[in-house]
């Protein structure tokens, strides 16, 4: 029995994603592939991926309420739609987060520049979006910090995205920013994406109607995804 | 109607706050019959393990099939979820218990899809895992069979005891792992 090839996802724009060598951000100097990458064509085990709707806890979308008491910091909702480049909502896909508290400091044994931890707050989160694509979650917006890549380089203040979409092409992990941050032009991590419109498709958006009166302010941060070539079968037409 | 892509982002430093689960590398229990232990070392460009990457994995089921609707023979319905997830440890080592795929049935010799993150990678890096007891079934693969040997070489799986499989990932330099771009 002959497999015919399926429809693969179509290959990003230039200019979307980073270079892997990107210098300004001194890290990669020894981490990039100095060969280049061999193209590989589509088959079985790219249009399939992990479908991962996983053991989702109760307090997973809710990084205020995973400790004894209320974290310090601006409490928010972070919420959007999970697309595909054709607009195709990605339902029962699994969304993972976690950033830095308030003051900029990530609960990690190797995180120890002198800003305080607290107690209230792990910085992990995961959801799994719903039938439309969209999730939801509530945390406390993440500080600054500095991280030592140049003389007084700070992060722009971030949240951490994982993605897997529907197929092996579609994985992505990326970084939610905030909008106008001052310290947007020094990042080299930010500004790696080479595509002006494309780094400002990270930056998420305040949403007035969505903030919780007397509760919490609202970010809109939709994620768009690799489509496809093709729908790979005929579907009836209506 | 065509949507502009979210662009990747590294995953830091600090991914293990997000991206760790306590059974992601065992993509079988432990104790399945036939399982196999995949493991190996992230090395960087100098030659030094890299101990804050993460390594997933992404394969058919023992019979080449996947759970999965988009499979063009139909999702299997085994409930195999086929994925593996090790951050690497301080000696940048990450382990993944699997069970070796059957062959997908369209050419390509048995493989395991494997992606690399970690801090000074600003996207993904993505390679192959291939099996060293498939020497008939590699030498016609079309992906090995299109790269020079020694380059194939390094997407070869090497034997190191029994259900053991060693698979060191090299980013750049001497050895350097071929990576693709999918
Ligand atoms: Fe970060």
């Amino acid at each position: 029995m002959t497999i015919p090839h399926p429809a693969g996802y179509r290959v990003p724009p230039e200019g979307t994603h980073p270079p892997l060598l990107s210098p300004g951000y001194r890290s990669t100097v020894l981490r990039s592939p100095s060969q280049p990458l061999v193209v590989l064509p589509h088959r079985l085990t790219e249009v399939t991926g992990p479908l991962l709707t996983g053991d989702i806890g109760p307090r997973d979308h809710d990084l205020t309420a995973q400790h004894a008491g209320e974290p310090q910091g601006q409490r928010i909702v972070v919420f959007g739609q999970v697309r595909d480049s054709d607009g195709r909502a990605v339902p029962d896909t699994l969304v993972e987060v976690w950033q830095a508290n308030a003051a900029g400091r990530y609960h990690h044994a190797r995180d120890n520049w002198p800003a305080p931890l607290d107690p209230n707050f792990t910085g992990g989160g995961r959801v799994v979006t719903d039938a439309g694509g969209n999730y939801t979650f509530t945390t406390i917006k993440p500080g600054a910090y500095p991280w030592g890549n140049h003389h007084n380089a700070w992060r722009p203040a971030h949240i951490h995205f994982s993605l897997f979409g529907r197929a092996f092409p579609q994985r992505l992990v990326t970084q939610m920013y905030f909008p106008d941050d001052p310290l947007f032009a020094q990042d080299p991590i930010f500004n790696s994406v080479p595509d002006e419109k494309a780094r400002r498709r990270m930056v998420s958006t305040f949403d007035l109607d969505a903030t919780r009166p007397e509760w919490a302010l609202a970010y809109r941060f939709d994620i768009v995804l690799r489509g496809r070539e093709q729908t790979p079968f005929e579907e009836p037409h209506e | 109607m065509s949507e502009l892509l979210t662009p990747s982002q590294t995953v830091g430093p600090f991914l293990s706050l997000g991206l760790t689960w306590p059974t992601g590398h065992l993509v079988v229990p432990e104790g399945t019959p036939g399982a196999v232990l995949v493991s190996g070392v992230l090395y960087d460009g100098a030659g030094d393990p890299v101990t804050d990457g993460i390594v997933e994995t992404w394969q058919a089921d023992a019979d080449g099939r996947f759970d999965h609707p988009d499979d063009p023979r139909g999702a299997s319905g085994s409930g195999f979820a086929g994925f593996g997830r090790s951050a690497t440890d301080e000696d940048g080592r990450y382990r993944v218990l699997t069970v070796k795929p059957g062959p997908v049935g369209d050419g390509q010799a048995p493989h395991i899809d494997v992606s690399v993150f970690a801090r000074g990678l600003l996207d993904r890096v993505v390679t192959r895992i291939y099996f060293p007891d498939e020497a008939a079934a590699n030498a016609t693969d079309p992906l090995l069979a299109s790269l020079p040997p020694e380059r194939a070489a390094t997407l070869v799986a090497q034997p190191a005891g029994d259900g053991v499989l060693r698979f060191d990932i090299r980013l750049q330099g001497a050895g350097e792992t071929v990576f693709l771009l999918v």
